[in-house]
């Protein structure tokens, strides 16, 4: 096949020396910024383009430069979940789903399993992701295509019906907590309109409340205040220092094949069309906690709660670049950086780039395989000393955390005001904790409420008011039709179940 | 998730009382929210859609209401009267953390984040750990030097600086660009 | 709280600076003219990652870097919130800073007076003009339309708001064209979308899920080179002055303007340098330099081109003179729209 040929001809372009150290640096640098919250895969590659603007100079320099940039994007993908699980801090926001069982795992002193299942399943996701780029290139771009603001919002809706109605405990603090979460998500510049909402004249309010601010302060120092008044330290610390963890949680994981498959899927379809990683990683989990016989058991440390939004989310971060190659449309923050990247070193990103840039497209597809496969050997190299911080006295680490958080705060934004929030947010976190008031539906709605919010107006403005452009295709319609049935299907489950009741001869459950 | 058993002690807030001020809290938020929506316009308009205040609008309305009824179980349940939110031991220990942390965040804005961080680490594992102070310093130090050099000097992110560390950027980087780094 | 006890900090640090700056210039007047940055210089970019001016500010830190025009690194810092208006707020409330510097967009003009946030160019020092983003409009190739003209009568013809224009933002540039536009379409109006940026805008028109864009040249050129996209007009007063092919046939000089087709409207967008108010002019003359420094370089003229920008270059009481009537003009574009905010 003709792409095989190319992507060798890219192995070639990308393995000499100079470009595997870069490599190496890149994801070094990439785990570093994925660690920390705050700093995400975006600034990292925003703060280091200039850097490469003279190495893109050189011969067969952008193909250099796009590798250190884009390494460093994996690198932060990897990172994110190092936080997340140890801490429960998610260091990027899409990590924020791999909290729910990964940091319940660290606490039952299985954190090198948590991490090692992390790390795995990022990698398996972003392989079939290159894998699907490599080969489906041209149809996945024109699929990209078909979605405007309708489908756009279909989508989102699909997101948050598959989260949604899997809490437990009280279904009106369920709700308290998502409209909170919807609030929160409105404050600041209406995008469709362009008025002020809810700012009450507060400059500090103009930004609105990020995502990564608020989920900082309710997950990170919300944990800690709850572990302070049990008694000042985290359960994880008593853990052994298993060496061959990695192997033994590999022998568990082919068990989660179906859900690795469907969050690869998710994933692929999210990132390209651009939902986003962040949506991809929470319908993945929601779908795979509803799916899984084991349902039950997540948000307890069960691993396929990590396993579900990991997969969907490197999948997802690793598509997303798609868009960015065959169209020049960024499908997420950091392809729009990447993206600004090849501008600046001339390069012009769009359909024709596979043709009149072959070396620097298949050096880049080439880099992104062997990029992760290098991200793979040094993270999952580090998961014994990963582990090993946990064994840090409380008392050393709890403060380190605190300042972590106030940096990762102040940097999503260079604003004071946010680390003020973070603190706010924390508090929240720790009654909302105690009253299990659920914190996921208030992030969710925190991450999609403004996105679902604009596509459902933008879609209205283009039907001028009608609803039935949500059903007006087979695509929208179809979305559409799947997130009707995940919402009610708790519902639907309960009449079924009444139905095989009544029927005579029941089958046993 | 944890059921309020810290340390021990007489019962200080009841999860009832946590449970109605925390319903109250949330129906002033859905009035705030409500009231800009108002004033946004939460109508339908024609040939448009939504305007700007009408999600808001009913977000507000679902969050009063589903506020409402937390607040009216919580006031009906006589259970919940018995259960601990919090005992006194247990609200000082987070106290201990929360006010040291709001005085935290206070400084860095005066004095920055890396000067702040170093007292502020020092003073925890002090107080937590009973650390000797010195090495509550050297652990602050050696952690806020990371992150300058990180943030300041490699990253170029610049984070909230005071009078003490504000003239060392420079210096720091004139030297780590002498000797390579 | 905060803010101000930082305020206050960095205000006392930098009368401290000033009043050492002034005792330096008093012992040796000759360095006085040649003021130079004594540490980290902080561009602020009144947009989010990514965008336009993103782009420029990234690639002006990268071209400096290189050429070494400045002793002291530049730092970029994004505060996009409220529609720019967190990065404006920033610089009016540095007063006196020298090493704060800012890009603009449009939302210069356009935030305050569509949210009433409190700030205008009046509270900054304009420093110089770089350049001016030009705006095409564009349809999808597939459209019948050839001409700006074609498309406007087609508009006419049609029902109401049965065309659907795409656009960054909402009462900015993008909606402020079309605005405009809609001035000579005979009392037809556009629907018009807004979206969050312009790589999004460009692939609701390749997807034909609107009629057309109003995109600046780099934000669709990849499209156009692909012959996914086609440019009707420039909303320039004379065509581009870049000759070299872009697609097989057409060069960006080859896209006539829109008043050369009979549709008289014309929009360019700043892109800018202010500082803060209150610097001294030795500060400011800096920064002039520095930026026709920057101009100078090869690789600035290639970024222009690839972004088919007008170069017009000004700086002092000309630039200043621009920036005012460019804000009348805004304003009374908005004020006709009704995207004025009300009191």
């Amino acid at each position: 096949m003709e792409e095989i040929a190319s992507l060798l001809g890219g192995f070639s372009v990308v393995l000499t020396p100079f470009n595997i150290g870069l490599m190496l640096v890149g994801i070094l640098l990439g785990v570093i910024i994925g660690v920390l919250p705050g700093l995400g895969g975006a600034n990292g590659v925003a703060i280091l383009l200039p850097l490469t603007f003279t190495l893109a100079q050189q011969p067969g320099g952008t193909t250099s430069a796009i590798i250190l940039l884009s390494c460093i994007y994996w690198g932060a993908l990897f990172g994110g979940a190092i936080t997340s699980i140890l801490f429960n801090i998610p260091g990027e926001p899409w990590s924020v789903a791999t909290t729910f069982d990964g940091h319940p795992m660290a606490k039952q002193g299985r954190a090198d399993e948590a991490l090692t299942a992390a790390f795995t399943s990022s990698f398996v996701g972003a392989l079939v992701a290159v894998v699907v780029i490599t080969f489906l290139a041209p149809v996945v771009a024109r699929f990209a295509l078909k979605f405007g603001p309708a489908e756009l919002f279909a989508v989102q809706f699909l997101t948050f019906a598959s989260f949604i109605g899997m809490g437990r405990g009280s279904p009106f603090k369920t709700l308290a907590s998502m409209s909170l979460g919807f609030a929160l998500a409105a404050v600041g510049l209406d995008s469709v309109t362009g008025q002020l909402r809810m700012t009450y004249g507060f400059t500090d309010l103009l930004k609105g409340f990020q995502f990564l601010v608020a989920v900082i302060g309710l997950f990170g120092i919300g944990e800690i205040l709850l572990s302070m008044e049990s008694g000042l330290a985290f359960s994880g610390a008593k853990a052994k220092l298993r060496l061959n963890a990695v192997l033994t949680t590999w022998a568990k994981l082919p068990r989660y094949w179906i859900t690795s498959i469907r969050s690869c899927v998710i994933g692929c379809w999210m990132g390209i069309t651009p939902g986003g990683a962040t949506p991809a990683s929470f319908m993945s989990y929601g779908l795979a906690k509803r799916m899984s016989k084991q349902g039950n058991t997540f948000g307890k440390g069960n691993i396929e709660g990590v396993v579900a939004p990991e997969t969907a989310a490197h999948a997802a971060g690793t598509s997303a670049l798609l868009p960015m190659i065959t169209l020049g449309i960024p499908g997420s923050p950091t392809a729009a950086v990447l993206l600004g990247g090849l501008l600046i070193w001339g390069l012009k990103p769009g359909p024709l780039l596979f043709v009149e840039q072959k070396d620097f497209v298949w050096g880049l597809i080439a880099s992104m395989y062997l990029g992760n496969v290098a991200g793979l050997v040094i993270v999952l190299t580090c998961v014994p000393l990963f582990a090993a911080i946990l064994r840090i006295p409380f008392s050393i680490i709890a403060p380190t955390i605190m300042v972590i958080c106030a940096i990762g705060a102040y940097t999503v934004n260079n604003a004071m005001f946010d680390v003020w929030l973070v603190v706010l947010f924390g508090v929240v976190g720790y009654v909302f904790n105690k009253l299990s008031y659920p914190l996921p539906p208030l992030v969710l709605a925190l991450v999609l409420g403004d996105m679902a919010e604009s596509s459902f107006r933008q879609a209205m403005l283009s039907s001028q008011g009608s609803l039935g452009i949500f059903w007006s295709n087979w695509l929208v319609g179809g979305i559409m039709g799947l997130g009707v049935i995940l919402l009610f299907w708790p519902l639907i489950k309960r009449v079924l179940a009444l139905v095989r009741r009544r029927a005579p001869a029941g089958a046993p459950s | 998730m944890s059921d309020g058993e810290g340390p021990g002690g007489p019962p200080l807030i009841s999860v009832r009382t946590m449970d109605i001020v925390v319903a109250l809290l949330m129906i002033a938020a859905a009035a705030v929210v409500i009231g800009d929506s108002l004033r946004l316009g939460m109508g339908w308009q024609e040939n448009e859609g939504p305007r700007a205040g009408y999600f808001p609008f009913y977000v507000g309305v679902i969050l009063a209401v589903s506020s409402a009824v937390n607040l009216v179980r919580a006031v009906l349940d006589r259970n919940g009267a018995g259960k601990t939110f919090t005992t006194k031991p247990a609200l000082l220990q987070v106290l201990a953390v929360l006010i040291p942390l709001a005085i935290y965040v206070g400084a860095v804005a005066v004095i920055g984040i890396y000067v702040a961080s170093i007292a502020y680490m020092a003073l925890f594992m002090w107080h937590f750990g009973k650390y000797p102070l010195w090495r509550g310093f050297l652990v602050g130090f050696a952690v806020s030097a990371v992150f300058f050099l990180m943030f300041e000097i490699w990253f170029l992110v610049p984070l909230p600086k005071g009078p003490l560390d504000e003239p060392l950027v420079p210096v720091v980087s004139a030297f780590m660009k002498s000797i390579g780094l | 709280m905060s803010k101000q006890a930082h305020s206050r900090w960095s205000r006392s640090l930098i009368l401290a600076a000033g009043a050492a700056a002034l005792a330096a210039g008093a012992a040796a007047p000759a360095a006085a003219e040649a003021w130079q940055p004594s540490k980290a210089v902080t561009f602020v970019i009144p947009a989010g990652t990514g965008g336009g001016a993103d782009q420029m500010a990234r690639f002006i830190q990268g071209i400096v870097t290189k050429h070494n025009l400045m002793s002291q690194p530049i730092i970029v810092i994004n505060k996009a919130g409220g529609a720019g208006a967190e990065g404006f707020l920033e610089i009016k409330g540095s007063k006196g800073d020298p090493h704060k510097i800012i890009i603009t967009l449009s939302n210069l003009f356009t935030t305050p007076l569509a949210t009433g946030t409190p700030f205008s160019w009046k509270d900054m020092t304009p420093v110089s003009m770089l350049a001016l983003d030009q705006f095409v409009l564009w349809v999808n190739a597939e459209s019948p339309y050839k001409t700006a003209k074609e498309y406007i009568d087609a508009v006419k013809a049609a029902p109401d708001r049965q065309f659907k224009m795409a656009g960054t933002g909402s009462k900015q540039e993008d909606q402020i064209i079309t605005v405009a536009l809609e001035r000579v379409t005979g009392g037809k109006k556009f629907t018009y979308i807004p979206f969050s940026g312009g790589g999004a805008v460009a692939v609701q028109l390749v997807g034909n899920h609107v009629n057309s864009t109003v995109n600046n040249p780099i934000e669709a050129v990849a499209q156009w080179k692909a012959g996914k996209l086609r440019p009707l007009c420039i909303f320039d007063g004379k065509r581009s002055i870049y000759t070299n092919k872009v697609t097989a046939t057409m060069a960006w000089s080859d896209i006539p303007t829109c008043k050369e087709s009979g549709v008289g409207v014309e929009y360019q967008m700043l892109r800018g340098i202010f500082m803060p108010a209150g610097v001294t002019k030795e500060q400011v003359a800096f920064y002039v330099g520095l930026f026709q420094k920057l101009r100078e370089t090869p690789d600035w003229k290639k970024f222009m081109e690839d972004g088919a920008f007008n170069q017009t270059f000004m700086s002092g009481d000309e630039y200043a003179k621009w920036v005012a009537a460019a804000e009348k003009t805004h304003y009374d574009l908005m004020k006709e729209a009704g995207f004025l905010a009300k009191p």
